[in-house]
């Protein structure tokens, strides 16, 4: 199964009561690769999807193309991708196998192939013991399971998830989602998947596209979203970012609280930097002190909110053995090359 | 449960819903027994017979054949009419989709004597179609088909149909397959429960068809107040057993149809 790239040519969105769900946006996909549109409910995401999709057609002016071909005016039935639904959409009327077969068989494919085909799929998602069973008998682990290998089932040049594991809970999340991770990767497929859990962005995408009021605020790899975002949006959205304003002084941004030291050329009055960024130090070679407020002990680390003198607590994630508790006094020392400067809003 | 003590409230409940079934079932079985007494007057301890049976299947019988034949062209017209009716009516977000729903009640909310009126006044003159019995099934149609239409709906309204209608699209279903392949199957049970009550329905249908019969198409509900009135009594209730043969094995023969089904069962 051979992926095919995806390229979306300023398709926006505007639906019949006049709401702009998309605007103008340009998305170019490779060819196997798996891109993440992450963001809040109402950002679009779903939207964009269901552009690629074939389930809505974009504005005028808008293009999508597969590969070579426009498929602009072509119909879902006819653009041969598959689809994972939240909700599952799995018929109730035929068995899991018959879910699986059913993309084999309005294709008028042989039966026998058919059902070669069927048991390497069930075998692929390791639900073969379930061929037999009615839909209603399933857990929802193993209904996104029968989902997934329905939409697999037909070989689509395209693999669309529509939030696949927001409806179930999160130890079954994590298990899927590995499933998910090892299926994309072996099968080398396009997929375009939209979710609002930046754990599972982070841990799928290839590239995360996060996308805020009908907008792409920044696409780029886990690292680069992480770790330079593109503006406060994506620094927020993404992880936990600390702010710290002040003034600058000999490539240091003076505050209440200390000192945070800067990357050449840095020029704005604020600095951010995330929680893991931040270490203790003895006093004499600290760059700013601060009360802790709260000290939460969450096994594999120690989270504190610490009270610096700036207008919010800054967040800082320390060893679970750094032995800090709420009313200490903690010095700390952070890396000028760790300091990231989004645009502000 | 069984073992604890029932309190008084226990037997009062059971005596009262007791009075209620007893109430609404001796009229019943009373009725149908005098259809089989020699003399009703005597009753049952004078001997009991099928000769009104006999004679209502005799005199009677083009009224039962004929109602059968309406209620079973009904139930094809409201199929055929009020399935995909309920399809487009629960596919459809639009405020006028939710006016359609509600004037769909307007032919159980008026009286049947006045839609037949209507319906005389307006199609009375068209060439024979007023000697026909097809006049009657218009009239049936009319008064069924919402019940067909609604049962239908309600199914749909809980299965997430587009979603549903969406997966079989991306899988390449073209509106002919998914329709026949995903939609009809889905709504079974809402289509069955529908069949049901147009059937029965039609078959008991008497105010309209008062007025919509003619002396050339009286139905078996038309036939029976024509036997209670003019027969003796124990040939209206001989009639009436006859109505309760007909209906019951079909009352419980779509019941029987409608039970859930488990999918694994039936494919392979």
């Amino acid at each position: 199964m051979s992926g095919i790239p995806i390229l979306l040519e300023r398709c926006a969105k505007t639906f019949a009561d006049g709401t702009r769900a998309l605007h103008p946006t340009d998305l170019e996909i490779a060819a196997g690769e798996t891109v993440v549109l992450l963001g809040p409910s109402g950002c679009g995401k779903t939207t964009t999807l269901r552009i690629v999709a074939g389930l809505e057609s974009p504005d005028e002016g808008g293009r999508v193309r597969f590969g070579d071909t426009d498929v602009t005016e072509v119909p879902i039935e006819k653009r041969n991708v598959g689809m994972v639904f939240q909700s599952y959409a799995l018929f109730p009327n035929l068995t899991v196998a018959g879910n699986v077969e059913y993309g084999l068989k309005v294709r008028g494919m042989p039966a026998a192939d058919r059902a070669a085909r069927v048991r390497e799929m069930l075998a692929m998602m390791r639900i073969e013991p379930l061929a037999g069973r009615a839909i209603d008998q399933l857990s929802g682990g193993q209904r996104q399971r029968v989902a997934l290998a329905r939409a697999i089932a037909p070989r689509p040049r395209v693999l669309l998830l529509d939030e696949p594991l927001t409806a179930l809970d999160a130890r079954l999340r994590e298990d899927l989602r590995l499933d998910i991770d090892r299926l994309l990767r072996s099968l080398g497929i396009t997929s375009v998947y939209v979710t609002h859990d930046q754990a599972e962005a982070m841990a799928l995408g290839d590239r995360i596209a996060v996308m805020s009021q009908g907008r792409i605020a920044q696409i780029g790899t886990p690292e680069q979203v992480y770790f330079e975002p593109a503006d406060a949006f994506v620094a927020d959205f993404i992880g936990t970012m600390n702010r710290v304003a002040g003034t600058i002084e000999d490539g240091a941004l003076r505050f209440e609280g200390g000192r945070v030291p800067l990357p050449a050329g840095h020029a704005a009055p604020y600095a951010m930097f995330r929680p893991e960024d931040l270490r203790v130090a003895d006093p004499a070679h600290a760059d700013f002190a601060g009360r802790v407020v709260s000290a939460f002990f969450l096994g594999d680390h120690l989270r504190l909110v610490v009270d610096a003198g700036g207008e919010t607590p800054l967040v800082a994630k320390l060893p679970p053995r750094a032995g800090v508790r709420a009313g200490d006094l903690v010095h700390f020392t952070v890396d000028a090359a760790s300091i990231a400067s989004p645009a502000e809003r | 449960m069984s073992r604890a003590r029932r309190s008084p409230s226990f037997w009062a409940l059971l005596a009262f819903t007791l009075a209620v079934c007893a109430f609404l079932v001796v009229p019943v079985v009373l009725s149908m027994l005098a259809g089989v007494t020699l003399n009703y007057f005597v009753g049952w301890r004078g001997g009991l017979t099928l000769d009104w049976v006999a004679k209502v299947w005799t005199d009677y019988r083009h009224t039962i054949l004929l109602s059968i034949q309406i209620a079973l062209a009904c139930l094809a017209c409201t199929l055929v009419i009020g399935v995909p009716a309920a399809y487009v009516l629960a596919r459809s977000r639009s405020g006028l989709a939710r006016a359609i729903e509600e004037l769909l009640v307007m032919p159980v909310a008026i009286p049947g004597l006045a839609t037949a009126l209507a319906l005389i006044v307006t199609f009375g003159g068209w060439g024979d179609l007023r000697k026909s019995w097809v006049f009657i099934l218009i009239g049936h149609v009319l008064f069924t088909l919402p019940f067909m239409v609604r049962s239908v709906l309600a199914v749909l309204a809980s299965i997430d149909l587009r979603t549903l209608e969406e997966g079989a699209r991306s899988l390449g279903a073209s509106f002919a397959q998914r329709f026949f392949g995903i939609v009809l199957p889905n709504c079974r049970s809402g289509i069955v429960a529908g069949s049901l009550m147009v059937v029965t329905l039609s078959l008991g249908e008497f105010n309209m068809t008062l007025l919509l019969h003619t002396p050339l198409t009286p139905t078996l509900p038309v036939g029976l107040a024509d036997a209670y009135a003019s027969l003796r009594i124990e040939v209206g209730s001989a009639y009436t057993l006859v109505f309760f043969v007909i209906l019951i094995p079909l009352l419980v023969a779509m019941q029987w149809a409608s039970r859930p089904r488990d999918p694994s069962s039936t494919t392979r």
